[in-house]
């Protein structure tokens, strides 16, 4: 199979053709041999799985904004007459500027030839900043392991010409690989046709450069991106913003406590003052 | 305004990351408190100022035991300081707390020790090295111990730091206060630690410890402005519910930790280990539910 170009790789997952089959989960933990986490009977939605962690590196999330036992929708969608069952297939999003890159000390956070993000298990010390960081709740500890987990790309397979696991799975082409140029041009298509179609709150999510610089892995949602569980632009931060502030602060109470504490150790003392100052000054 | 949104996972820092913010500060702070007793005080505060450079190493001890029992792969702990990627080299990223912290804390180790050496031969429990005491006095020593002290207090402030430069909730919301707001806890939990030593010693000059307390009470306040701070700036993001509740519990802590040097002051019937032993509780409680709260 011919390899890939050196040119940004990634995934634009049309989240109004998921049908919530996991087949994509399914096929992420074959092929990334992935054991999963003991299944746990939620009983109250379709999604077992939970979140994006170690284990995960797909995951299907359900959207239930359907009637609850009232009759009532808790949060109304109106793409379907008031009510909608959302499903969006998550993954780690390749941030063009990634937040887990960014904090990760000891560089086992890399961009690849196909500006993907990959965690190099054999660097990793097990620190977890990069879960501090990312802003998607993409990165999973594993206590087996002892390393920070995520989606690769496939980075595997990519190397020999093969597209990603989750991509081939997936039945309906909601999952779609591919270069990201490409890709964006299926995107915008797409939309058109659905904004024509009266889908007037799809969107799409990391195609341009507001959130993160581009998400190689970006969405087309159906809805705000808070629904999915998705930052919206005003909260796409990365963590260094934080760096100068949290920095100033620290300077301005060491340089205050500084002098609090030679006023306390001085002044007084030359004052004369305290409980027992019998003998001569300093 | 709308508030800020977070989404995402913890990372399940807890006892060991609890445990090193809280010695990390101690040390930090015990460093500066010497440099202060030994350079801004009077000849009379050196005992002081000695007990605090042994303070400040022995409370930092702990401090990598703890960094690495926490990793996941404690064996790899040196990837911290040395690139074992493609790219090789060292590990050193200033713009990720982490990465700077790591290299601070080996720098402040090295500062910590030789001051602590030095305290020792000063104090004739390690003649040996009465050559390093005697070169720590002069010129020398104050460019020594001004390095360390700038080192100490970046150890006591930037785990603040590291904690804001993430998307955590509460963390990242509070970057203006939280480095601040540690180094201010540092400085009154070593002062208090330092009362501690002394009083229980009961060696230390009189008018020292009264120069403490004086410090103490003015550190309290600056950690009581910064908690304000901290408290306002995670409100207006709207996630201050994360830090109330149950938290209320420590934060009551907190409170008495910070009023303890005055009431104590006022009230000279407390036994004296009392407000000390209270402050570093405190300082523990404050770091306790900085950590624990915007995890859950
Ligand atoms: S989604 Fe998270 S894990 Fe993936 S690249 Fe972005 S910051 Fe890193
Ligand atoms: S857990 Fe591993 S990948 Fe994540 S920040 Fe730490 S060293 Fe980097």
């Amino acid at each position: 199979m011919a390899a890939f170009q050196e040119k940004p790789l990634g995934f634009f997952t049309d989240t109004s053709i998921c049908i919530g089959c996991k087949a994509c989960e399914v096929a992420c933990k074959e092929w990334n041999q992935l054991e999963g986490n003991a299944p746990k009977f939620t009983a109250d939605s379709f999604d077992n799985t939970g979140q994006l962690d170690a284990q995960n590196w797909r995951h299907v999330q359900f959207v239930e904004q359907v009637p609850d036992n009232t009759g009532l929708i808790p949060t109304p969608t109106p793409i379907a007459g008031g009510q909608a069952w959302l499903m969006m297939s998550d993954v780690c999003k390749h941030c063009k500027e990634a937040s887990c890159l960014e904090v990760c000390p000891t560089n086992a956070i890399m961009r690849t030839e196909f500006d993907t993000v990959f965690i190099q298990s054999d660097v990793c010390n097990g620190c977890r900043n990069c879960i501090s960081a990312c802003p998607y709740g993409v990165i999973g500890f594993d206590e087996q392991k002892g390393v920070a987990q995520k989606c690769t790309l496939c980075y595997d397979r990519l190397q020999i010409g093969m597209q990603p696991a989750c991509a081939k799975a997936c039945p309906t082409e909601s999952i779609k690989f591919g270069y990201v140029d490409d890709l964006h041009q299926v995107a915008d298509q797409r939309l058109a046709a659905l904004q024509q179609a009266g889908y007037k709150k799809a969107q799409l999510y990391g195609r341009d450069t507001k959130v993160y610089g581009g998400l190689n892995a970006f969405f087309l949602l159906m809805d705000k991106p808070e629904v999915y569980s998705l930052p919206n632009e005003a909260n796409a931060t990365l963590p260094s913003r934080n760096n100068l502030p949290g920095y100033v602060g620290g300077v301005a109470t060491a340089v205050i406590g500084l002098i609090a504490g030679l006023v306390a150790f001085r002044n007084g003392r030359m004052n004369g003052n305290g409980p027992n100052n019998t003998r001569p000054h300093a | 305004m709308t508030g800020a949104e977070h989404f995402a996972a913890p990372p399940e820092w807890q006892w060991w990351i609890l445990g090193y913010f809280f010695f990390g500060g101690l040390a930090g702070g015990s460093y500066a408190l010497g440099t202060l007793l030994r350079f801004g005080g009077d000849p009379r505060d050196e005992l002081a100022a000695r007990i605090a450079f042994i303070a400040s190493f022995i409370a930092l001890i702990p401090c990598p035991i703890f960094l690495t029992v926490d990793l996941g792969q404690p064996l790899r702990f040196w990837h911290m300081l040395l690139d074992t990627g493609p790219d090789g080299g060292l590990a050193f990223k200033p713009w990720s707390p982490m990465s700077l912290g790591s290299w601070a804390l080996l720098a402040f180790g090295l500062f910590s020790f030789v001051s602590f050496v030095g305290a020792l031969a000063e104090g004739g429990q390690l003649r040996a090295a009465s050559g390093l005491a005697r070169a720590l006095r002069g010129g020398a020593g104050l460019a020594w111990n001004a390095i360390g002290t700038v080192l100490g207090l970046f150890i006591c402030a930037y785990t603040g730091v590291l904690l804001a430069v993430s998307n955590q909730a509460v963390w990242s919301d509070a970057a203006w206060a939280l480095g601040g707001m540690f180094l201010a806890s540092a400085l009154a939990g070593a002062t208090a630690l330092l009362l501690f030593l002394g009083r229980s010693r009961r060696d230390v000059d009189a008018d020292t410890a009264y120069r403490l307390e004086v410090a103490d009470r003015y550190f309290v306040l600056l950690e009581a402005l910064l908690i304000a701070i901290f408290l306002v700036t995670v409100a207006v993001a709207g996630t201050i519910a994360k830090v109330l509740g149950v938290w209320i519990v420590l934060w009551l802590v907190v409170l008495l930790g910070l009023a303890a040097p005055f009431l104590s002051a006022r009230a000279r019937t407390w036994p004296p280990l009392a407000a000390p032993l209270l402050a570093l509780l405190g300082v523990l409680a404050l770091r306790a539910l900085v950590i624990f709260s915007a995890q859950t």
